[in-house]
């Protein structure tokens, strides 16, 4: 009888993750299938290829370079800066740091703060480093604002994997002669390397695809920057621009510019599963 | 007692969350022998070797005093040059712990760090020590492949040919051959009655049989504290204390 109950019990449990799987795919599929099928009859060389022209807006001629270079930038460059904070940051947390274990707890504590603040609040935040600095809205702004909105992400998705890194690998370094800044960027980044990359890779996700951080900070303009002190479009902020319009055609290019979007997010994760199966191979378990 | 000690352990206190672990330890390592620290589980056998290599520093919580002197200086007391301290002691751990890179490069890390740049030389080097550890008819022909791929018994010997490569002076063995199966931990034991000609070796073991083939001395110790320490026939012909016997005798708990 006992047992009967137990198998019914596992049917029950694996039915409900299955179905919890489905869901979320399904909301996913759907989402994608959306996009890509208002988006793609919209979607043409010109669009990709083309600066707006006059009345792109009303559903005349030209495409959204603009914004796809402007995105391609903001993002790179707020993950370069995020990278060259992010990196040195968790590796003093998880080695230099590693014995003041209250001091470290509150960081985390600290971090995982900033990881729930609300994209708008760093722009605003943004807005006044701007006005500090005494600069208009513009690509390096924006740069500034989007690296420490992913800065906080970055951080603590690399902790979360130093972190677990055996003691054993840091005595065995030290012991060799090593001080602890070698052992760090030497032994530390290559046995999390796979992970660091994927870290990365959510980063400039969060980076490409976010749209209040940005709104005041870089501004919108039809031309592709050309210095970081220029303003630049960005492809959320296009996309917004895009539906909002009362025109369907410029509603369905709105789509085809949530495709392009989608398809850079894929192209780049495309990238770090190859590169990250690449390095893990040395990696001590 | 015997000859110049290679290093002098003095009144050595340590604890850890005002936990007394280790009470007035007095040892006198000799130079170019197998010294076995031997003691049941928890005794503090292992902290007493970070002690010697000062990665004790790592830990939290620590008040420790007394004093190691290595060739007449105390290295317990100082902050400086800590790197050059460790160097000095090779470390192998309970489990082999290669680096993550390739089998080569775990040997040419350490001269790497101390800054040898020369590619012939560290060549050379690395084939010699790998051949010194009988590892280089087995990974000649994989040098570029992970050293991860190794078994842990080719790890381990790996793990010491890495340490000799730095040129250290002293080896610490902290129950070396705990995670090995019993050809791969008679090949390690091998490797180091050949290698106390050249350097000096200390070796945690809680296994009596392994301090019976490999001690030249033993220093037994017992919740934290040196119970009796001698040269190896005294110590398990002629024990002095009763504590030390039954721990012999097998009767321990």
């Amino acid at each position: 009888m006992r047992k009967k109950l137990l198998r019914i019990e596992e049917i029950f449990f694996k039915l409900l993750m299955i179905l919890s799987l489905a869901i979320v795919v399904l909301v996913l599929s759907i989402i994608v299938y959306t996009i890509f099928k208002k988006g793609l009859p919209s979607l043409s060389w010109e669009m990709i290829s083309q600066t707006p022209k006059g009345g792109y807006y009303f559903g005349k001629g030209g495409g959204i370079l603009n914004a796809i270079v402007g995105s391609v930038y903001l993002a790179f460059g707020a993950t370069l800066l995020a990278i060259i904070i992010g990196i040195p940051v968790s590796l003093l947390l998880n080695i230099h740091l590693k014995k003041f274990k209250r001091l470290v707890d509150s960081i985390r504590g600290f971090f995982d703060l900033l990881c729930g603040i609300p994209s708008i609040v760093y722009g605003a935040f943004g807005f006044t480093i701007m006005i500090f600095l005494g600069i208009k809205a513009s690509l390096l702004a924006g740069i500034i604002t989007i690296a420490l909105l992913i800065l906080p992400i970055m951080i603590n998705a690399m902790d979360a994997v130093l972190k677990n890194v055996p003691t054993g690998l840091l005595q065995a370094s030290m012991s060799l002669g090593a001080n602890k800044s070698q052992t760090a960027f030497i032994v530390y980044l290559r046995q999390c390397s796979s992970a660091i990359i994927t870290a990365i890779i959510i980063s400039f996700g969060r980076a490409i695809g976010d749209t209040a951080a940005v709104l005041f900070t870089t501004g919108y303009t039809d031309n592709i920057p050309s210095s970081l002190l220029q303003p630049s479009a960005t492809l959320p902020l296009s996309i917004f621009f895009q539906l909002s319009s009362p025109i369907p055609e410029v509603q369905n290019r709105a789509y085809a510019s949530a495709a392009i979007l989608t398809i850079i997010i894929l192209i780049i994760s495309l990238i770090s599963r190859v590169l990250s199966g690449k390095y893990n191979k040395h990696k001590i378990s | 007692m015997m000859m110049y000690p290679k290093i002098s352990i003095q009144n050595l206190n340590l604890s850890i969350r005002k936990q007394p672990i280790l009470k007035d330890i007095n040892l006198d390592i000799p130079p170019n022998k197998i010294t076995v620290i031997l003691g049941p589980s928890g005794c503090g056998k292992t902290t007493l070797l970070k002690c010697l290599n000062r990665l004790i520093d790592l830990e939290e919580n620590i008040d420790i005093n007394g004093k190691i002197i290595l060739d007449g200086e105390d290295i317990l007391n100082t902050r400086k040059d800590l790197p050059g301290i460790r160097k000095k002691m090779g470390l192998l751990s309970q489990r082999p712990y290669p680096l993550p890179m390739s089998i080569f490069d775990n040997i040419a890390y350490g001269m790497r760090i101390n800054g040898l740049r020369n590619k012939g030389v560290i060549h050379q080097k690395v084939e010699h020590y790998l051949k010194q550890l009988s590892l280089w008819d087995e990974v000649k022909d994989r040098l570029r492949e992970p050293a991860s791929r190794l078994s842990l018994g080719q790890q381990q010997r790996l793990c010491l040919a890495r340490g000799l490569a730095v040129e250290p002076e002293i080896i610490l063995a902290d129950e070396p051959t705990s995670a090995l199966d019993p050809i791969s931990s008679m090949s390690i034991e091998k490797k180091f009655v050949q290698l106390k000609e050249n350097y000096t070796i200390i070796l945690v073991t809680h296994i009596l049989r392994q301090a019976k083939r490999l001690a030249d001395y033993v220093a037994f110790i017992y919740l934290g504290e040196v119970i009796e320490f001698g040269t190896a026939d005294e110590f398990f012909n002629n024990p002095r204390q009763d504590i030390t016997k039954e721990y012999i005798r097998g009767i321990f708990n």
